[in-house]
């Protein structure tokens, strides 16, 4: 919605008309948040979360822009509608925060998270757990003779369904980045 | 040509002079004394000296909200900062432009909990708009800079900036207000003309509309309120008001509904709710005024214009939203609807204020008179008789009082009623005063107050007598908490817990122990002559008007309640609130 005029970037594209802001439905949201990289940047936006009540699922930060001091915190959130945009509207207020892109509305996107697992078998579960890491695309980037430890890339939900695998055959640790996203093409 | 090089000390007291400011409200220590070194060798920055930082604090929001300007506050690191934080929050619920300087431990120190030490920017964090901590003296006066410009851009607020003791000493580079960075901090101004547009239509169509406005029309300046007016006048639409915005359209206009909201009058109540289109002006939605949200006016279409895109949508879903300042879409609109005709439907007007003028003959203020005892509601009727056309300013403490002043006390300009609206905070009003009447040292400034509430920082009288602020403090005592025990009585089985002053001071005694006038009434017959004496009296007074003390504010919205189920002063209260509503606040 033009006239609501959240910044730039989060609603030029909003399909905010399109949904009912009445519905009740919980929806998972992914957002990319840019700001500037200062000092209790991050803590703005967790204190943001959990003084209004809002979910956080995962959640990355990292500098992406050096010499322009600038950090994307990509954050995925769940909520009605109506909180959605209010969470965007609230991100978008503070100082520091330039841009909030919703990219579950904005548009066709990519999710991506690494995962490092380790497990630790013997025998047949051993070499299960490898023939299933070769399945998945996980690589091996430690070995015992005991152990593995797998990294897998992809979205939450392969790291999730490979877990699930791995947990029968001997899961000790699970690690995991979190979420990080970007829109396709080059809008 | 000044040197460009000087301690961080010296740039704070160079970028308040370049920022204008004029006045600091501030309390010394031992992380701030290179600052106080540098205000005591200069005489443009006039520093206020209070007992307690908060009341520094209040100060200066009494001085922003009276002037228009930022206010500004000095405090020491540790408990200076910690005192400091109820006013940072009840000046970012009212959206009062503040800049706070506190002092830190030397930057070597930090994160070793020395003496006097608190993560001042972790603290202040959720409270403020912003907040910086300063580690190095040549990001000193540009951060100055940009906080005054975070301060009053967009919605204002408070910003807080904690400069450690080495950062003061340290010499660095001066730079100006024009080359400090505020570019990545500009907020929309100018509203979406489509959206204005289709504000219009409604307006040239609707049978029913109430205009709803709040602070936001107050904090988009003096402009703004001047358009409002032209825009009321012009449609001759009815007009309600929040607390917070009372005197952007005046008292005395002819579409004036009073208050609304939770002890807002029956007529601007009942128009919000019977409305079919309400236009939202600079409010917020608050939850004193909307009552029960799922049967908020439920038959109108609504507009909001806010400067501040998260407060649209967040509680009432509305059909227009406007993002931008208040003065900017005012003149936009009224540009618009001039150019389309100035249409107005005046059969459905016509129609609409005839209900409006039945509601209004119910009166809904009125109270039982008494010969014996001051009724509260008198008190405040002869304090408006008697200072009617002088160039007065009143803040309030938070409870009955408050209401009772923001229903019996008439507001004819902006920027003239000070009081703690979203945090409700007691103790806000007698520094608030002294804030307002540093701002303009020939006023009357009257802080209308409860008791209980002004018991919660009265040392500030001390600053008032101090700097010859004559402020006026007039204290309804009715020996109670009185909103606490009107909510007990009403919902809590008349168990009176705790709501009652025990041990009250001899506010005469008091008075002359500060050094100041200390007047006591209790007698109808003899307040006025009271109340004249304490406005001729030339420096502060404190005014105990005893009165009446089981008196009820009504009209009274019950929690979970919607605007026309009001509870009116004669009506019985038996069963008023449901056990859903007890658990509101």
């Amino acid at each position: 919605m033009s006239a609501l005029n959240i910044k730039k970037g989060s609603s030029s594209h909003s399909a905010y008309d399109l949904r009912d802001p009445h519905s009740q439905v919980v929806e998972t949201h992914t957002l990319a948040v840019l700001v500037d990289n200062e000092a209790g940047v991050l803590a703005r936006v967790i204190g943001l979360f959990s003084g209004r009540g809002y979910n956080i699922e995962s959640l990355t930060v990292a500098e992406v822009d050096h010499k322009g001091h600038r950090s994307r915190i990509t954050v995925v959130t769940r909520g009605t509608p109506s909180v959605i945009e209010q969470i965007k509207a609230q991100l978008g207020r503070l100082v520091p925060v330039h841009e909030v892109h919703d990219l579950t509305v904005d548009g066709p996107s990519v999710e991506r998270e690494l995962g490092l697992l380790k497990v630790v078998a013997s025998g047949d579960k051993r070499i299960e757990s490898l023939r299933l890491a070769e399945i998945f695309r996980a690589s091996v980037v430690d070995s015992t003779l005991e152990s593995f430890v797998f990294e897998i890339t992809g979205t939450p939900d392969k790291i999730d369904a490979f877990a699930d695998l791995m947990r029968p055959l001997g899961l000790a640790e699970v690690a995991r980045t979190g979420v990080a996203a970007l829109s396709r093409g080059f809008a | 040509m000044m040197s460009r090089t000087m301690t961080g000390a010296k740039m704070v007291v160079q970028a308040l002079k370049d920022q204008g400011v004029e006045v600091v409200f501030g309390y010394p220590g031992g992380a701030v004394l290179p600052i106080y070194d540098e205000i005591f060798q200069q005489n443009e920055i006039r520093h206020i000296l209070v007992r307690h930082e908060q009341g520094a604090v209040h100060m200066a929001e009494g001085y922003a909200r009276s002037t228009g300007k930022p206010g500004v506050v000095l405090v020491t690191s540790g408990p200076g900062a910690t005192n400091a934080v109820t006013g940072l929050t009840d000046a970012l619920l009212d959206s009062i432009p503040l800049v706070v300087l506190s002092g830190q431990v030397p930057t070597f120190m930090i994160g070793t909990d020395g003496f006097q030490e608190a993560d001042t920017i972790g603290i202040t964090r959720p409270c403020t708009k912003h907040n910086w901590l300063v580690k190095d003296t040549d990001k000193l006066a540009d951060t100055i800079h940009q906080a005054f410009h975070v301060a009053t851009s967009g919605r204002p607020g408070p910003v807080l900036i904690d400069i450690p003791k080495d950062v003061q000493f340290a010499t660095g580079t001066y730079i100006q207000a024009r080359e400090a960075r505020t570019a990545h901090y500009q907020p929309k101004v100018k509203g979406d003309l489509d959206a204005i547009t289709r504000l219009v239509e409604l307006i040239e169509t609707a049978e029913r509309p109430v205009f709803y406005t709040g602070g936001g029309v107050i904090n988009s300046g003096v402009g703004a309120s001047q358009l409002l007016r032209e825009l009321v006048d012009a449609t001759g639409f009815p007009i309600t008001s929040t607390l917070m915005g009372l005197g952007a359209y005046p008292a005395s206009g002819k579409s004036w509904l009073g208050m609304l909201g939770m002890h807002g009058l029956y007529e601007a109540n009942l128009a919000m709710h019977g409305c079919d289109l309400m236009i939202n002006i600079g409010a917020r939605f608050d939850d004193r005024i909307t009552g029960r949200i799922a049967d908020f006016s439920p038959r109108s279409k609504k507009a909001h214009i806010d400067i501040d895109p998260s407060s649209i949508n967040k509680v009432i879903p509305v059909d227009i939203p406007i993002v931008g300042d208040v003065g900017h879409v005012l003149e936009d609109l009224l540009k618009v609807w001039k150019a389309r005709g100035r249409k107005v439907n005046k059969d459905g007007l016509a129609r609409w204020w005839t209900q409006i003028e039945e509601w209004k003959a119910r009166k809904c203020l009125t109270y039982k008179p008494s010969d014996t005892a001051i009724k509260p509601q008198y008190a405040l009727e002869r304090l408006e008789a008697l200072t009617r056309g002088r160039d007065r300013y009143i803040t309030t403490e938070v409870g009955q009082h408050q209401m009772w002043a923001a229903q019996f006390l008439h507001f004819d300009a902006p920027n003239r009623w000070m009081t703690s609206g979203g945090l409700g905070t007691m103790g806000y009003g007698l520094p608030a005063s002294i804030g307002v009447q540093i701002a303009h040292p020939d006023a009357l400034v009257i802080n209308v107050a409860g008791e209980a509430s002004w018991l919660m920082n009265m040392q500030e009288m001390g600053t008032a007598m101090q700097f010859r602020a004559p402020v006026k403090q007039f204290i309804l005592n009715n020996e109670r908490l009185g909103m606490v025990r009107q909510w007990q009585q009403l919902l809590h089985g008349e168990r009176y817990s705790h709501s009652w002053s025990e041990s009250l001071p001899d506010f005469v005694k008091l008075a002359e122990a500060f050094g100041c006038k200390g007047i006591r009434c209790e007698d109808p017959a003899k307040l006025d002559d009271a109340i004249q004496e304490m406005l001729d009296y030339d420096g502060p007074v404190i005014f105990d008007c005893l009165v009446e003390r089981h008196e009820n504010c009504f009209p009274m919205i019950p929690s979970g309640k919607p605007h026309n189920e009001m509870l009116l002063g004669d009506a019985s209260t038996e069963g008023a609130i449901q056990a859903g509503g007890a658990v509101l606040v």
